[in-house]
Formats: C-alpha cells, sequence, structure tokens
C-alpha cells in the first residue's frame, strides 16, 4: 500500500461506515428502553423513602453492632439443619439426576421421540424455578420443616446436575466406546465400562460444585419456612432483633465461606 | 493376585489412595447416619400432603391466567423493568471496578478494594441483601433493582477482571511500544479483546437476573415473586400454577435467546 500523500485525509477505521451506523442505533436503542424500563418501574416508587435510606441505613447500622454472641449457642443446631438440607439435597438431586442425564445425552438416550424431550423438559423445568420458590410450594405441599427444604434444594439441583452432566456424557471420547463395543459387551456393559468412568470426575465435580452453591440456597430456605438457619433468621427480623441479625449474618457468611474452600479443594484434587 | 495365581484386571478406584479413600467413605458414611438419625420430619404432615401436591400437580394441567391476570401482568413488568435497569446499572459500574480488580493493571491498593467490593457482593445470597435493601429503601421494584444491580457488580466485575488478566499479552506490549498511556492501552489493547467477552457476560447476567428477580418478591423488594407468594397464601393454586408456567416460559426464551446472542457475538 502506498504512503498517504498529504492532504490525503483518509485514515484506517475498524468498521465501515454501514457497521458503525447500525452500532449507534444499537447502542441508542439500549439506552431507550433503558429509560423506558427505568419510568415504567419507578412508576410507583415513593422517592421520600429513597431520600431517608442513608437515614435508615445509619440507624440500622447502629442497632446491629455490637452482634450478641450469646445467641451463637442457639444457632449450632439450625446450622447442622442447613447443611443437613444442601447435603442431603444435593444427594438425592445426584440420584435423580443420573438418570436423567442418561436419557437426556444424544450418545445415551434409549428413545429420541419420547425420552429426551422429556428428560430435557425435567431439565429445564428444575433449572428455571429457583430453590426459594421451589420452597415456597413444597412447605404449603409437605409442611415447613426441614423437609420442604431438602426436597426444594434436590428439585432445584436436579436441572442443574442433570445439564451439566449430559453435556458432559455428549463430549466424552468415542475410542473407549467402541474399543469396549469390539470386545462384545452390552449395551450396559458400554455404559459402565466406557462411559461411566469417563464421566465420574465430572460427575463428582459437578456434585460438590452444586453442594457449595446449595450451601448458600439453605441458609436462607427458612426465610419461607423450609428449616434451618434462615428460620433464625426470619424471626430475629421480625422481632427487630438486629444484634441476633448481625450474628445470624456471620454466621452465615462464615458457612458460605467454609464451603465454598471446601468445595474448591475437593475440586481442585480431582481435576 | 488371586488364590490360584491368575492375574485379574481390576478397575482403578476414583480415589487412588487407598487411606483416603477410606476416609472419605467411611467420614460420609457416618455423617450421613448422623444427618439421617437427627433428621426431624413430620411424616404424618408429609402424608397429609400428598393430596395436596397432587392438586397442586393437576392444576398445571389447567393453569388460571385470567381470574388474576392483571396482578401477573404487574408482577411480571416490574420483574422485567427491573432485570433491564439494574443489569444496565449494574455492567456501567462493574467495568471501572473490574478494570481495578485486574491485577496486571492497576497498582496494589486499588486492586485489593476492588477485589473487597467483589468478594462482598458475592459473598451474601441475593435475598439477605434485598432484605436490607427493602429496609432502607421501602417496599418495591427500586429495592430489587438496587438488589439485583449489586449482585451483577460481583459477577461481571470478577468475570471481567479474570478476562482482562488473561489477555493475549502481544497486543498489550505492541500498544505500549507506541508509547501510549494507559487509556489508550485500555482502549487499544484491552477492550478489543475482552468486548465480546463483556457483552456474553451482559446476556447472561440478563438471563441470571430474571430469575432472580422472581425471587426477591418474597421479601418485598417487587416483582413476579409477590404475586406468586400472595397466590400460594391464598391457596389460589391453578393462579400460582399459571404464574409458575409465565416463569419458566420467558425464563426459558431469555435463556435461548441470550444463549444465540452470545455465541453469535463471540
Amino acid at each position: 500500500m502506498p504512503l498517504a500523500r498529504p492532504g490525503d485525509r483518509r485514515s484506517w477505521r475498524h468498521r465501515t461506515p454501514r457497521a458503525r451506523l447500525l452500532l449507534w442505533f444499537g447502542w441508542l436503542a439500549l439506552v431507550a428502553l433503558t429509560v423506558f424500563a427505568w419510568e415504567v418501574m419507578n412508576r410507583d416508587t415513593i422517592w421520600a423513602f429513597v431520600a431517608d435510606a442513608p437515614r435508615q441505613a445509619a440507624d440500622i447500622g447502629a442497632r446491629m453492632v455490637p452482634p450478641r454472641w450469646s445467641y451463637l449457642n442457639e444457632l449450632v443446631w439450625p446450622l447442622w439443619e442447613t447443611i443437613t438440607i444442601a447435603t442431603l439435597g444435593t444427594l438425592l438431586a445426584v440420584l435423580l439426576a443420573v438418570p436423567i442425564a442418561f436419557c437426556a445425552a444424544r450418545t445415551t438416550t434409549p428413545s429420541f421421540v419420547l425420552i429426551r424431550p422429556l428428560a430435557l423438559l425435567v431439565i429445564v423445568g428444575s433449572r428455571s424455578i429457583n430453590s426459594l420458590i421451589w420452597g415456597l410450594l413444597l412447605v404449603v405441599v409437605v409442611g415447613p420443616g426441614i423437609l420442604a427444604g431438602i426436597l426444594a434444594i434436590a428439585l432445584r439441583s436436579i436441572g442443574f446436575i442433570g445439564k451439566l452432566l449430559y453435556e458432559a456424557i455428549e463430549e466424552i471420547d468415542l475410542a473407549p466406546v467402541e474399543a469396549v463395543t469390539a470386545t462384545g459387551a452390552s449395551r450396559l456393559q458400554i455404559l459402565d465400562y466406557a462411559i461411566v468412568p469417563q464421566v465420574l470426575p465430572t460427575l463428582v465435580g459437578i456434585s460438590v460444585f452444586r453442594w457449595d452453591i446449595n450451601i448458600r440456597e439453605s441458609t436462607v430456605l427458612g426465610l419461607v419456612g423450609a428449616g434451618g438457619i434462615g428460620l433464625k433468621l426470619e424471626a430475629s427480623l421480625n422481632m427487630l432483633a438486629w444484634p441476633q441479625v448481625t450474628t445470624i449474618l456471620i454466621v452465615i457468611l462464615a458457612t458460605v465461606l467454609v464451603s465454598e474452600w471446601v468445595s474448591a479443594r475437593i475440586r481442585h484434587a480431582i481435576i | 493376585m488371586t488364590a490360584d495365581g491368575r492375574r485379574s484386571w481390576r478397575r482403578p478406584p476414583l480415589i487412588a489412595d487407598r487411606r483416603l479413600r477410606w476416609l472419605i467413605y467411611g467420614g460420609g458414611l457416618i455423617y450421613l447416619v448422623l444427618a439421617l438419625a437427627t433428621l426431624e420430619v413430620n411424616w404424618l404432615r408429609a402424608w397429609e400432603g400428598l393430596g395436596r401436591g397432587w392438586a397442586f400437580v393437576q392444576s398445571f394441567l389447567r393453569p388460571d391466567f385470567a381470574s388474576r391476570g392483571p396482578d401477573i401482568l404487574n408482577g411480571i413488568i416490574e420483574s422485567l423493568t427491573m432485570t433491564v435497569t439494574a443489569t444496565v446499572a449494574g455492567m456501567l459500574v462493574s467495568v471501572p471496578i473490574g478494570i481495578g480488580a485486574a491485577r496486571n493493571l492497576v497498582a496494589r491498593p486499588i486492586y485489593l478494594l476492588c477485589r473487597g467490593i467483589v468478594a462482598l457482593a458475592r459473598a451474601l445470597p441475593e435475598v439477605i441483601v434485598a432484605i436490607f435493601f427493602v429496609a432502607m429503601f421501602g417496599f418495591g421494584p427500586f429495592a430489587g433493582f438496587l438488589t439485583l444491580t449489586f449482585n451483577t457488580i460481583g459477577f461481571v466485575a470478577k468475570l471481567l477482571a479474570e478476562a482482562i488478566e488473561n489477555v493475549e499479552h502481544a497486543q498489550v506490549e505492541a500498544i505500549r511500544a507506541t508509547g501510549a498511556s494507559w487509556a489508550q492501552l485500555l482502549n487499544y489493547a484491552i477492550q478489543p479483546q475482552v468486548m465480546p467477552r463483556l457483552i456474553g457476560l451482559g446476556l447472561y447476567r440478563l438471563d441470571i437476573n430474571f430469575r432472580e428477580s422472581a425471587v426477591i418478591g418474597i421479601v418485598g423488594a417487587g416483582g413476579i415473586g409477590a404475586t406468586l407468594e400472595t397466590a400460594l397464601d391464598r391457596y389460589e393454586y391453578d393462579t400460582a400454577a399459571a404464574i409458575l408456567l409465565v416463569i419458566v416460559g420467558i425464563v426459558t426464551l431469555a435463556e435461548s435467546v441470550s444463549s444465540h446472542l452470545r455465541r453469535w457475538v463471540q
């Protein structure tokens, strides 16, 4: 390319004028949508309350310290319940998600017409509803308590574990499958010797990861009555016992951090 | 090795170290026994609930969109507007914090400060954050907007910082060799490399924020969650089923649109 002559004002641009125009309109549309959404959202907002927020924050902050440490004794049992909810819920979810994942994976599904769409539907349904909403439903169905919590965690986790697991199954190396098939193995034996060993580390990794998320989610399940430390939080909030709220939040934070650490260590050891 | 001297193959266990393996299996078993033994479940109540559960499942076959139609519409609009505004606001705040949390770009104190903000925004469950915002700003979608923005910052800023830390170093060096300032370096070397990732994160977060917006209504932060809770409190299973179907529908739609757009951007 010849060098630009003096007076030649053309310079290199990243995009064509057309692309630039489109991009500009794209951003404009985003801004317009945001402003519109903002207007609609704040139709009923009482700005006096918003302006008052710093004072409220300072007020709550002042009430929250110092934390009431003596309340810790009462938190041991709810904390144990919370961990039980997360762990048993994850276990139940793994038990249910494994067959669903095998039904949903293109490589292993018994039937493309009926079973695969059904399995995918279960995964989508389970994934789109948050565990707190599952908790809300299950408290109505099985009554308040730890059972509703375990089931809520399990129902939410099936979709998560199922989705990641079936994607892992679809991505396995096919060479071992062929090798095992060549020995004259049955379908079940192929599954057992060629597929399961390839996805087992992934499954453990996914489960531990989900367990970590579940610990976090089970801490708040009590807000809808589904057991655990969230019940204490709800009670303390209702009584406006802010020093207790601080203690509970510290316990929740510590639990979440510890579970994150444990889960990272286990996943690191596997992968 | 078997008794008659024939060697046979056994598949290797998942955990190679035998002592660690038994420790984990044994510990797991003991925990499981303890957890099951201390489980306090009112089985009678659960058994009685089965009928209700069945009624609920049946109500999915005849969801009632009409009788609480205005409430549902209102909740959905609140959820959607909250999602859009919170995602945009969250992205705007995340960019500077994400840049600040990238180790290769900024001084140590700024890095630590931004990492601290990210850690704080990620540590608390969104419902608890929502409780506080509702207490401070009053009931309604404004508190929800703040909650979702706060959580978006934790998520996007962390992943953006990781993307910046992993950029191709050659371009950075090339731009730096031209004598570019810090801002020019950011604009010409970093931004083109992380922009697709950033847009992808925004779209992904849009999808997550809608899901979350359905939940935080339970503690009073506006959105469809409040409508759902009201319906369940009134034992209006048909309406609750309709709301759940709407949520699942929008989430599925948002997820597929977001994943298609992300594939197109990247």
